[in-house]
C-alpha cells in the first residue's frame, strides 16, 4: 500500500505517495523527479544523496520518506533562488570544482549548511565538515578553495 | 514493509510484540537502513520512535544527566552542559560518521546496533551510564557494560527498547575522555579504542577510576584491572605503566583487515594511557 505525504520540499508545499520501505533519496528522484539529489552509494558513506530535513543535514538514502511527514526538506534544486546562483554555485563553477559532477549536489547542500552554522570556517572546519562527501575527480583542494572563498562572498569580503 | 510510529514507549513496545521477530525499532536509522538496503535484514515493520519525547530529550536534574535514546550525535554535540560535564562521552559519540550521519545517528542507536568497535561504547562504559530499558514487562535498568553480549548481540528481548541512558552527577574533580585509532582522519572504524572517566582529590590521588577497551574483543570491555592501576595513587609514570599493562592483558582481539592481534594489543595500551592523561586534565580543570 501506498503512503500521502505531506511536505515542504525546496520551499514548495508538495504531496505525494510512496512505498513504505522507500527512502527518501528514491522518493526525491523517482517519484517528485528531483533527480538533482545523486546516488552514490546508497549506504551513507559517500555524501552525494545529502540533503536537508528540518536544517539538519543528512542523507537522503538513509531516511524513509515516510519520515519526512510534516518535514522541512531542502536539496540542491532549492539552492539557486529565481534563477540566481548561489555564490557556492557560482564558486564551483569559475574554478572548476567538479569534473563528473556526480558529488557535486551533495557538495553544494553540504557547505551551504556549514556556512550557515558558520560563515567564517578554516580551511580545516571545512575538510572536517566535508569528509563524508567524496570526490574522485577533483583531489578536494578546488572544492575547498570554492568554499572557502563562496563564505568570503557571503560575508561581502571578496573584491 | 509497514512503517509505524509510537508516541509513547508503551506504545512503541506493543507495536513490536505484535510485530514479532521481523519488526525492528527506527532511531536514527544510518545503521538499519543501510543494513536493509544490503538485504542482510529484510523487515516487515519498522517502528520509528523518533516521536517519543523522552527519547528524544536530554534532561538534567542535580547533575545527573538522562540522554534519550533517539538523542543525535549532532544534538549531544550542541549541547553545552553535556559536554563540559561529559566531554569524553560527547567526543566518542562525534567521532562516529560524517557530518550526515551525526545528524541522525543516536547514542542508543550506537549502543544496540552492538559493534564491538562502537565509539561510544567505551566512553559510556567509563562513565558508569546506566540503560533504562522498557519492555512488555516494563522498566528495568542496565549498566551499559551488560548490554552487549556478542558481535551484532543484546541483552534486550525483541520488544524491548532503550528509552533513556543516564550518566550519573560526577563528582567534583572529575573528567573524561576517549580516544580511538583509525589510519586516516575521518570516516573509519575504530582499530582500537579506549575510555577512560576519572576523579582525582585536591592533591592530585585519582580516588575512582573506570576504564573501558573497545575494538580488542567480541564486545566492548570493561576492565577494572586497569582501572585498580590508578586509583589511590598519582598518575605518575609507575602507575599510567601498570595502568598500561592491565589493558594490554585484558585485550583479546582478533587479526583482520584493520589490524593484527599484536598490534592492537600494543596500541590498546598507548590509547588507554593517553585517555587516562586528558581526563586527568580535565579533571584538573
Amino acid at each position: 500500500m501506498k503512503r500521502h505525504i505531506t511536505a515542504t520540499i525546496d520551499g514548495e508545499a508538495r504531496e505525494f505517495l510512496c512505498d513504505e520501505d522507500q527512502t527518501l533519496l528514491d522518493a526525491l528522484r523517482d517519484v517528485l523527479l528531483k533527480t538533482g539529489t545523486k546516488e552514490g552509494c546508497g549506504t551513507g558513506d559517500c555524501g552525494a544523496c545529502s540533503v536537508t530535513v528540518d536544517g539538519r543535514l543528512v542523507c537522503a538514502c538513509l531516511v524513509l520518506a515516510a519520515e519526512v511527514e510534516g518535514a522541512r526538506v531542502e536539496t540542491v534544486e532549492g539552492i539557486a533562488q529565481e534563477g540566481v546562483l548561489h555564490p557556492l554555485q557560482r564558486r564551483f563553477l569559475e574554478q572548476a570544482a567538479l569534473q563528473c559532477g556526480v558529488c557535486t549536489p551533495g557538495f553544494l547542500v553540504a557547505a551551504k549548511s556549514l556556512l550557515e552554522k558558520n560563515p567564517d570556517p578554516s580551511e580545516k572546519e571545512v575538510r572536517f565538515w566535508l569528509a563524508g562527501n567524496l570526490c574522485r575527480c577533483t583531489g578536494y583542494d578546488k572544492i575547498i578553495r570554492s568554499v572557502l572563498d563562496a563564505a568570503a562572498d557571503l560575508r561581502g569580503e571578496s573584491g | 514493509m509497514q512503517y509505524e510510529t509510537a508516541t509513547t514507549v508503551e506504545e512503541a513496545v506493543a507495536l513490536l510484540t505484535k510485530g514479532g521477530a521481523d519488526a525492528f525499532p527506527l532511531a536514527g536509522g544510518t545503521d538499519l537502513l543501510a543494513q536493509m538496503r544490503v538485504g542482510r535484514i529484510k523487515p516487515a515493520r519498522v517502528i520509528d520512535l523518533k516521536k517519543i519525547p523522552e527519547l528524544r530529550e536530554i534532561v538534567e536534574a542535580e547533575g545527573e544527566y538522562q540522554i534519550g535514546a533517539a538523542v543525535s550525535g549532532a544534538e549531544l554535540g550542541e549541547h553545552a552542559g553535556l559536554r563540559a560535564r561529559w566531554p569524553g562521552v560527547v567526543e566518542a559519540m562525534e567521532l562516529i560518521g560524517s557530518t550526515q550521519i551525526q545528524g541522525r545517528a543516536s547514542l542508543g542507536g550506537n549502543l544496540c546496533n552492538a559493534s564491538p568497535a562502537a565509539d561510544s561504547v567505551p566512553a559510556l562504559i567509563a562513565a558508569g551510564a546506566v540503560c533504562s530499558l522498557v519492555g512488555p514487562e516494563g522498566r528495568r535498568e542496565v549498566a551499559v557494560e551488560e548490554i552487549i553480549t556478542g558481535p551484532g548481540r543484546t541483552c534486550l528481548a525483541r520488544d524491548e527498547i532503550v528509552a533513556h541512558l543516564r550518566l550519573p552527577r560526577p563528582k567534583p574533580g572529575s573528567g573524561d575522555a576517549y580516544l580511538r585509532l583509525i589510519p586516516r582522519s575521518e570516516m573509519d572504524i575504530a582499530v582500537v579504542g579506549a575510555g577512560v572517566a576519572l576523579t582525582l582529590d585536591p592533591d592530585g590521588t585519582c580516588t575512582a577510576c573506570r576504564v573501558a577497551l573497545g575494538a580488542v574483543a567480541p564486545t566492548p570491555l570493561a576492565v577494572p584491572e586497569a582501572a585498580a592501576a590508578l586509583v589511590g595513587r598519582r598518575l605518575d609514570e609507575a602507575a599510567l605503566a601498570e595502568l598500561e599493562a592491565a589493558a594490554r592483558a585484558a585485550a583479546r582481539p582478533i587479526d583482520d583487515m584493520r589490524g593484527t592481534i599484536v598490534y592492537r594489543v600494543r596500541v590498546v595500551g598507548v590509547l588507554a594511557k593517553r585517555a587516562a592523561i586528558i581526563a586527568a586534565q580535565r579533571a584538573g580543570q
